[in-house]
């Protein structure tokens, strides 16, 4: 089989988990259907070859974010159908938007550098998108010769230091914010 | 190399999680949709990143950080909510609407 083939059966089926995920009246079974997801994208990441990411999208989301998700859910004993579907008109809402949206995001897809210079030309001071990644296309090469984690660790921990340096606190003020909310008295 | 059929396959999840947060009521079932968006914006990121350099596996690993901390303060607010008003139907919850 060809990765062609691959990535339409894996995207196939991650398009119909996701629809399953928003029409299931079980909240417990619209997790479980968003994880099937989640190890879909995990899949198609491999063949895009970005095997770290992968391995992450796997641990932290499919993992530990679920798993909150699941627990919140069964502790909060909302395992009984609830039937919270909206009504009638916020469906045609629903289906409405989103079929805009989508035809807007298609039409965008389609956008390159040179479509846009037929309707007039890119502007003279918009940055091109290598600009706005400084690691460039000089990092493309680099899985051969450091490794998958390696090529990622290299912009991480010079482009990127110091947003990574303000994650850390964005997690911590993140448990620290989680704990006291969910406390019933400190 | 695979590039259009991946960003298809993004702005269709990403329209699916729209749909999903104007369809349900549920606000557990809501962040799930909006973690469904976050996962279709990294799958365009990572498609992209194939073009123009890992400075896009980079930002998807900052974009998971994020929903992770989002997940534990958002989910920490709905157990607020609940042990408030024994729900977590948006229709209970309108304490804003003066």
């Amino acid at each position: 089989m060809s990765a062609e083939t691959v990535f339409y059966v894996l995207g196939g089926f991650a398009v119909l988990s996701a629809l399953l995920c928003i029409v299931q009246r079980n909240p417990v079974a619209s997790a479980l259907w968003l994880v099937s997801t989640m190890f879909a994208l995990a899949a198609i990441y491999v063949l895009l070859n970005a095997q770290f990411i992968a391995a992450i999208q796997v641990l932290v989301y499919a993992g530990a974010v679920m798993v909150l998700f699941l627990f919140v859910i069964m502790l909060l004993n909302l395992g009984r159908d609830s039937g919270d579907l909206r009504g009638r008109p916020a469906r045609l809402a629903a289906v409405a938007i989103a079929l805009g949206l989508l035809a807007e995001l298609v039409l965008l897809s389609r956008v390159t550098p040179g479509s846009l210079s037929v309707l007039g030309g890119v502007p003279a001071g918009a940055a091109s998108p290598m600009a706005a990644f400084p690691a460039g296309s000089a990092g493309l090469a680099a899985p051969a010769s450091q490794g998958v984690v390696g090529a990622i660790a290299g912009p991480l921990f010079q482009t990127y230091l110091v947003p990574f340096e303000i994650t850390s606190v964005l997690l911590l003020a993140a448990a620290v914010g989680a704990v006291v909310l969910a406390k019933r008295k400190l | 190399m695979l590039l259009g059929p991946p960003l298809l396959l993004s702005a269709l999840l990403f329209t699916i999680g729209v749909a999903g947060v104007i369809l349900r009521r549920n606000a557990i079932v809501l962040f799930m949709c909006v973690e469904l968006m976050l996962n279709a914006v990294n799958l365009s990121f990572v498609a992209l990143s194939q073009v123009l350099g890992l400075g896009g596996q980079v930002i998807v690993f900052f974009v998971m950080t994020v929903a992770a901390a989002e997940a534990a303060v958002g989910l920490a607010i709905i157990l607020a909510i609940f042990r408030h008003t024994r729900s977590v139907d948006l229709k209970n919850i309108n304490l804003l609407q003066g």
